[in-house]
């Protein structure tokens, strides 16, 4: 029988395997921020244990930055002594340290692939739920919880049990408009915040092969919001054309031989999938959410679903979800007026979410009332911008660009949306209070936000765009 | 280093029927600045709790003098969303030693169960039995048995067994954990690491 993509990287890193126990998985690559570690790091400390592969882990400052002045001490007390004890630890126990004013600082989940430290074949793991994301490489990559930080800081192994596999399969054309943000979105909203869960995802099928590496970046981050451990895709020539000449990516025989590997690294025909869904790519329209879990989406022309279609037992939580939103049922979503756009997290705050924005901005200018904040997922990305003129072209549309860190993808830092304002996100999660308290997010792509930010509706993107303009990713 | 113990307990309950209950709602964000894991305790559900004066909310449950008791139960999809393990240490600190639902997202199981707080997975009927019972009768309690992986509703003597992995079946009972293990098999990763190709 063949093999799933997801068991012969799994399999190429058992350290152990023994009968009433959960295998012991090696961990290529270890990501930390500042967030979730410190604990782990006094783990260490009471243990007396140095960390076991320091040159194995990498760490950035990102959540609780501030996006501007970063030149500037930190002002909030905690999040700067969070992020100097960052320092701290990685100074003590030998660990690389990405933070503020380096030119690698920047959402961890966007700087891994940038430098090439994100290549197929991988295990990788960080305390953060969205390590997903590397998942677009053919990598194995997954969130843990700080006593698992600690355990790969220990001992660069994990204990897991094997997830069930699932693939997931979209097929077609995208209909113009249509990006990798509304696929991930409209699969969640089809499947259900839960419905990934005890699952590994593997995307596969025409519509994602299309995809570039940002697209299928964008897939893979979410998959954590079906509840998935996290999601993967067959690296491909797109992936080794992305990776090539990366940083830290290998170079000359060490390349060679790496690639020789990662073309072996696709689900065989005959794989075995203990679930397989199929989608087609021609039933997708740019999506946005309503609700304050990611599996509340529509179609951004459709009615927000009625209370009475949903079962009984489902429809108080609903309920509570509309009233914190302050929305009704069975009503339309297009034309509500909004407050804030964000354009950033790790999801859409690379260079290409971007470029699309700069686009699609150009000679228009954001609505009177709106709020329109652009923020670079990394310092590489922010200076790109600039180099390729995309700040003035922000500029001249009222969007402020920012300096690079999580920023109001989640109310931790400085940057939080005002209670009962409305923000169209192109971040990955509309859970009350994420934002920062009472705050009420729409998920959406980068390009439905970006409309929404020029007319201060939620708005039809496809209604100001021509054909040509439409650049797909 | 040893964690938490846990054999057996039998406790009132109090019934939060809220389904998808993620880590935000747990422990907002805004209070991961911490750097020990103690005292999240005091944030836990911090905004269902307490409105934007730091009031309390009256109608939230945590704010109910009524209930009261050392077993969370909460409608499906429980923990879901960030990896926060500070969700669990919340949950535990504020004094549960168990949470019941009828589906666990898996990160805040692996969470629970890393800090000695015992993730109860029972099945629609029964987490709605539980309810039932508990809106009858806030004194309903509850008994749970890792040994014999039970739940039981003691009013009525209705119970359900429920699902855990037996490695960390036998890190509860005894207190371990992982890295115990695995530091007592640092020769394994050492035989790995010769032998990886790339
Ligand atoms: S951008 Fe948001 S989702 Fe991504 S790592 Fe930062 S806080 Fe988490």
């Amino acid at each position: 029988m063949g093999q799933t993509l997801f068991d012969k990287i799994w399999d190429a890193h058992i350290v152990n395997r023994s009968e009433g126990f959960p295998d012991v998985l090696y961990i290529d690559t270890h990501f930390i921020h500042e967030v979730t570690s410190p604990q782990a790091f006094d783990g260490l400390r009471v243990r007396g244990i140095p960390v076991f592969r320091p040159k194995q882990t990498v760490a950035t400052a990102d959540h609780n930055v501030p996006t501007i002045h970063q030149d500037q001490p930190i002002r909030e007390e905690l999040s700067r002594k969070q992020v100097d004890m960052l320092t701290k630890n990685c100074a003590e126990f030998g660990v690389e340290l990405y933070g503020l004013g380096h030119p690698y600082q920047g959402i961890v989940h966007v700087i891994g692939p940038e430098l090439g430290i994100t290549i197929p074949g991988k295990t990788i793991v960080c305390g953060d739920s969205h390590t997903s994301t590397h998942g677009a490489f053919g990598t194995i990559a997954f969130g843990i919880g700080t006593s698992q930080v600690e355990q790969v800081l220990a001992t660069q192994c994990l204990l897991q049990s094997k997830p069930k596999r699932m693939k997931i399969e979209v097929n077609g054309k995208l209909p113009f408009g249509v990006g990798a943000k509304d696929i991930i979105l409209y699969i969640i909203s089809k499947i259900s915040a839960a419905g990934g869960t005890g699952y590994f995802v593997e995307y596969a099928g025409d519509t994602i092969r299309g995809l570039s590496m940002e697209g299928r970046m964008t897939i893979c981050n979410m998959s954590i919001e079906m509840g998935a451990r996290g999601g993967m895709i067959a690296p491909d020539q797109t992936t080794f054309d992305y990776v090539k000449d990366k940083e830290f990516a290998p170079k000359g025989e060490a390349w060679d031989k790496a690639l020789a590997w990662w073309k072996t690294l696709y689900s065989d025909k005959d794989a075995v999938f203990d679930e397989v869904l199929y989608f087609n790519a021609a039933d997708i329209e740019p999506m946005i959410t309503y609700g304050t879990n990611p599996g509340m989406g529509i179609g951004i022309t459709q009615n927000i679903p009625a209370k009475e279609a949903l079962e009984q037992h489902e429809q108080n939580s609903y309920q509570k979800a509309l009233d914190y939103m302050a929305l009704q049922d069975n009503t339309e979503i297009l034309g509500k007026p909004i407050d804030y756009v964000f354009i950033g997290s790790c999801t859409n705050s690379r260079i290409e979410d971007l470029r699309q924005v700069a686009e699609f901005v150009k000679g228009r200018h954001k609505a009177p009332h709106v709020t329109a904040w652009i923020v670079p997922g990394s310092k590489q990305v922010q200076l790109q911008a600039i180099a390729e003129g995309l700040d003035k072209v922000f500029e001249s549309a009222g969007f402020f660009l920012r300096e690079p860190g999580c920023s109001a993808c989640l109310g931790m830092n400085e940057d939080k949306i005002p209670a009962g304002k409305y923000c169209v996100s192109t971040s990955n999660r509309n859970f009350e209070g994420r934002q920062g308290p009472n705050a009420r997010t729409f998920l959406a792509s980068p390009l439905t936000a970006a409309a929404a930010a020029v007319t201060g509706r939620v708005t039809d993107v496809r209604e100001m765009l021509s054909e040509p303009e439409f650049v797909e990713f | 280093m040893s964690t938490k113990i846990f054999k057996h307990i039998q406790s009132s309950v109090v019934p939060l029927q809220v389904e998808n209950i993620d880590t935000d709602q747990i422990i907002p964000a805004r209070f991961l600045k911490a750097t020990t894991r103690e005292g999240f305790g005091q944030n836990l559900f911090c905004d269902w709790r307490f409105d934007i004066n730091g009031q309390p909310k009256q109608e939230f449950i945590l704010n109910n003098p009524l209930y009261s008791g050392k077993i969370l139960v909460a409608g499906k999809n429980f923990g879901c969303g960030s990896s926060r393990e500070h969700a669990a240490w919340a949950i535990a600190d504020y004094g549960f030693d168990v949470v019941v639902s009828s589906f666990f997202a898996d990160i805040f199981k692996g969470n629970a169960l890393n800090n000695g707080l015992l993730p109860v997975q029972v099945s629609d009927y029964f987490l709605d039995r539980i309810f039932t019972e508990v809106a009858k009768d806030r004194h309903t309690e509850v008994e749970v048995d890792l040994e014999q992986q039970f739940i039981k509703i003691c009013s009525t003597g209705e119970q359900e067994n429920f699902e855990i992995n037996p490695y960390k079946k036998a890190c509860l009972l005894n207190g371990y954990d992982d890295i115990d293990y695995v530091l007592n098999n640092k020769d394994w990763i050492e035989t790995y690491e010769r032998s990886k190709v790339i």
